[in-house]
């Protein structure tokens, strides 16, 4: 109830006088008086604080909380410790704006420094920007760093989520800049249309590893054909799987991208998440928003200050590298948390425990009768399988209080398994998918 | 203050998972050969180290905060615990549309009061900032035109007192920018506006009130202007604070918007964010719109629906403080911001010097000149006595600028504080110009060189030094 504003009327009578007004109209005799709203908002009246609690909490209770989650499809159900929320509920962390005042920002700053630092260490790139709004972004925003005059078409790999396609088509649509999607071949990106499609004109191919479907891809050879073309290539990378798989840098990939979603931030309906960006020390200066970089004060004490600002929108304006302003700070604080807490070899643990998760998960669905798609292939968290009658199996697990995979169409589920699931769980959704298929 | 890495020891470290309970699997090629740099400490490092870099870190919870156009107002804790409730932190964002009826409540109860608070009829709350929501909005004006085959609307036009986001969205999404002047009172010039539109004008962009503190007291006739030249308007909500519940951008004649409610809603910033930044349009834009599934959408911006936990709590600010509290809201954001104004003005020069809306713009030129005292000089300083300074050299049509924004949530005393500290350190400027250079003295660090770090770009630590 009210409005958060401490002063009283009597009080904010007294500073209206002070200022020779007789009254709050006085303040707004610029507005034109046919604008002047004539009658209160049609909302409702305000609400005490427990009145409030109990509407949210209504609203709150009115979703399902699934205690078992085998959907990922770009949001995924990680351990987040509690000492993560902890610090990302920090009240100055959470309170304060961008850092502008470096010598009253060095907590905030170093924090950006440390997460850029994680970042480029993931990736094996050099140059990493403190966050942009979300993996997808991120993979928008890096098509946007490659274009050149005589280059400009975007190739999309048709593995890639189709959420992220459709936001590099919409940022394309901005920029009137051409996307072509390749075809996918037995679940991963067909090499050999690829090379039909690397015509001088293409800018950049991004490919997703792994892939939408989970399988990884081969990126060497991937990586080889974009380059002996001109053009350049985006990795959009699931950043746990960087714990042991070969890092972009390693593969020797122009921008690495991805969703941060999977570093200790909660699955929340979809947002806020997190997007990352590394490239290369060549491309540092076009990745788009804020940077933080190490420099000294005056006396000669290490310091942290936002740098590279020549590429940013309030010095360029209409020809910033882009128009981000405010970014996913306190998620990359997050992240650079929960990266801390797990150490290396709670992180790697959480990835070899997903991919060996989702491996049993794979082999007990078989057994209950749900058929692999492109067995031959090598799959990290995620992997599609097909049957007769997939909403069938799913609602089954749904009575049952589990979140099944995604279904895609066609009989195919996309499955997911993390360190959340126990073995446990994993033999009873393949019970119940047994009674379902008869296998 | 030590990095995190340099904390680290290897073989520390806190255990937080159970063993695996299923057969090991590693990927057969393809493993990772760099070394995985990670800090290694024991928990009780970890909570010092970041205990201790909040120390150091500025927030609304810690003082006053006239950061002029960022509307730092208070953060009610409410917020935070109804978008800690697990029924919203443990929803995934795929789930089916029966299981997360609450969630669907949460977002189109916010959309409807979005769509009331500002004259709108559709709401859309993907953009996850500001600026996403310019650029969302864009995209709407452009798909608008293309529809009905105008090839030829191009342009958008931005007065050269905006933001700078505002010129980079309508480069983002493929307009020519066309800058036009402000008049002598910071308001838009209507003659060098009719100058500017044509039939090659796709819209204007307009931050109203704008970034001078001022109500653009022509404002019908701005939009009229643009209308008659079959352009359309977009409403930069960037300081929505000043007038919500008072007068809406849907009644000035505006066609698309976008709100930040990280600023006007009393979401948190986080250190640079995350916002939100909803975008709103009148019905003829409606199904451009994207997040709603529409045929003729210009598609998604972002992969899920929405920066969901701050709508949660823009949605419990909204609840909290009601139909009564918005205007009121309004009304003592402006109050308090005069109120400074009228208690600096005597020898803080105001660019402009009328009735301001939430905040206002001093121009320290003067002082400049005659001592060599920066607007910057005096910023630093108000680092010494506890209080962030307001923002500086913005907008950039006026020379040394510091634009102060109060907000509704600071006391009587707060102001007066404030004001005495700003009015000291005027004095001491005056008093003794030299000392001012070498402002902050009490700080964490002090000024830092930040051309070095420009040219010599170290933006992460380096393991192998």
């Amino acid at each position: 109830m009210g409005s958060y504003v401490p002063n009283t009327p009597s009080e904010q009578q007294e500073m209206l006088k002070e200022c020779g007004f007789s009254g709050f109209d006085d303040l707004y005799r610029d507005i034109p008086e046919s604008v002047r709203l004539k009658t209160p908002l049609d909302l409702p009246e305000g609400r005490s604080e427990l009145g409030v609690r109990r509407l949210m909490e209504e609203m709150a209770e009115k979703n399902t909380i699934y205690r078992h989650i085998f959907r990922g499809a770009g949001a995924y159900n990680h351990y987040i410790p509690a000492i993560v929320n902890t610090i990302a509920g920090k009240e100055e962390f959470r309170t304060a704006y961008t850092p502008y005042q470096a010598e009253i920002s060095q907590g905030v700053l170093q924090t950006i420094f440390e997460y850029q630092t994680d970042i480029c260490t993931l990736t094996g790139m050099e140059a990493s920007n403190a966050s942009v709004y979300d993996g997808a972004v991120a993979a928008a925003e890096a098509c946007e760093m490659c274009r050149e005059r005589k280059r400009s078409v975007i190739l999309v790999s048709g593995t890639v989520d189709p959420k992220t396609l459709s936001v590099v088509r919409t940022y394309s649509f901005g920029r009137d800049v051409k996307v072509i999607s390749v075809p996918e071949k037995d679940g991963i990106t067909d090499t050999e249309e690829l090379k039909k499609l690397l015509t001088s004109e293409v800018s950049c191919l991004l490919v997703q590893h792994p892939n939408y479907y989970g399988i990884l891809e081969p990126m060497e050879e991937l990586t080889e054909a974009v380059h002996a073309a001109g053009a350049r290539i985006i990795e959009s990378c699931n950043p746990v799987s960087l714990a042991i798989l070969k890092t972009p840098g390693e593969l020797g990939v122009d921008i690495a991208v991805g969703e941060g979603q999977p570093l200790g931030i909660p699955l929340s309906f979809g947002g806020p998440y997190l997007g990352f960006m590394a490239a290369g020390k060549k491309m540092m200066r076009k990745l788009p928003g804020r940077i933080v970089g190490q420099t000294v004060d005056c006396d000669g004490n290490r310091t942290y200050v936002l740098t590279l600002q020549a590429r940013e929108q309030h010095i360029r304006r209409e020809k910033a590298s882009s128009n981000i302003c405010s970014n996913e700070a306190l998620c990359a604080l997050r992240a650079a948390a929960y990266l801390a807490a797990m150490g290396p070899e709670g992180f790697r643990s959480v990835a070899v425990q997903s991919t060996s998760k989702a491996h049993y998960l794979q082999e007990k669905l078989a057994e209950a009768g749900l058929t692999l798609c492109c067995p031959d292939k090598e799959f990290f968290h995620e992997f599609v399988t097909v049957c007769p009658e997939p909403e069938k199996v799913l609602s089954a697990l749904d009575k049952n209080g589990i979140l099944g995979g995604l279904p895609l169409g066609n009989g195919r589920i996309l499955w997911c398994a993390t360190e959340m699931n126990t073995r446990e769980e994993i033999d009873k959704v393949s019970g119940i998918v047994k009674e379902v298929t008869g296998a | 203050m030590k990095l995190v890495f340099e904390r680290s020891m290897p073989g520390r470290g806190t255990r937080y998972l159970p063993d695996l309970d299923v057969p090991v699997h590693l990927p057969d090629a393809a493993a990772r050969q760099a070394a995985l740099n990670l800090p290694e400490l024991p928990e009780t490092e970890t909570d010092r180290h970041y205990t201790a870099l909040a120390g150091q870190t500025y927030g609304v919870n810690n003082g006053f905060y006239p950061l002029g156009s960022c509307t730092m107002k208070y953060n009610p804790q409410i917020n935070e615990e109804m978008a800690a409730l697990p029924g919203f932190t443990q929803i995934h964002p795929l789930q089916d549309p029966e299981t997360v009826k609450g969630c669907l409540e949460v977002m189109e109860t916010l959309e409807k009061f979005l769509c009331e608070i500002t004259g709108m009829d559709a709401v859309t709350l993907q953009p996850a900032a500001g600026a996403h929501g310019e650029f969302t909005g864009l995209l709407l004006i452009k798909a608008y035109h293309r529809e009905r085959g105008d090839m030829a609307r191009t342009k958008i036009i931005v007065p050269d007192s905006a933001h700078g986001t505002n010129p980079a969205s309508a480069s983002m999404a493929g307009f020519d920018v066309v800058s036009i002047p402000s008049d002598g009172n910071g308001c838009v010039d209507l003659e060098a506006l009719k100058a500017a539109v044509g039939p090659d004008t796709a819209g204007l962009m307009l931050t109203n009130p704008n970034t001078v503190g001022l109500f653009d007291p022509n404002i019908l006739e701005i939009t009229r202007i643009v209308h008659e030249a079959g352009g359309l308007c977009y409403y930069d909500g960037a300081n929505l604070n000043a007038v919500m519940g008072i007068a809406r951008p849907g009644d000035m004649g505006f066609d698309v918007i976008h709100v930040n409610l990280h600023k006007t809603f009393s979401t948190p910033h986080g250190g640079g964010g995350p916002g939100s930044g909803p975008g709103g349009c009148k019905a003829f834009l409606a199904k451009y719109l994207p997040g709603k599934g529409v045929e003729g959408s210009i598609g998604d911006v972002r992969s899920f629906s929405s920066n969901f936990l701050v709508a949660v709590k823009a949605l419990t600010y909204i609840l909290s403080i009601g139909r009564e509290g918005i205007p009121a809201a309004a009304e003592n954001a402006v109050l308090n911001a005069n109120y400074m104004k009228e208690k600096l003005k005597d020898i803080f020069p105001m660019a402009f010097d009328k009735v301001c809306m939430h905040e206002f713009v001093i121009s320290m030129e003067k002082m400049k000149e005659e001592t060599g005292v920066s607007a910057l000089d005096l910023a630093k300083a108000m680092l010494d006595h506890g209080i962030h300074p307001p923002t500086m050299y913005f907008p950039l049509i006026v020379h040394e600028a510091l634009m102060v924004e109060p907000t509704e949530t600071e006391t009587k005393e707060t102001l007066d504080e404030a004001v005495s500290i700003f009015r000291e350190i005027c004095e001491e400027a005056l008093a003794n110009p030299q000392s001012m250079h070498e402002k902050p003295l009490h700080t964490a660090v002090r000024r830092p060189d930040e051309v070095l770090a420009a040219r010599n770009p170290v933006i992460r630590y380096d393991f192998e030094a």
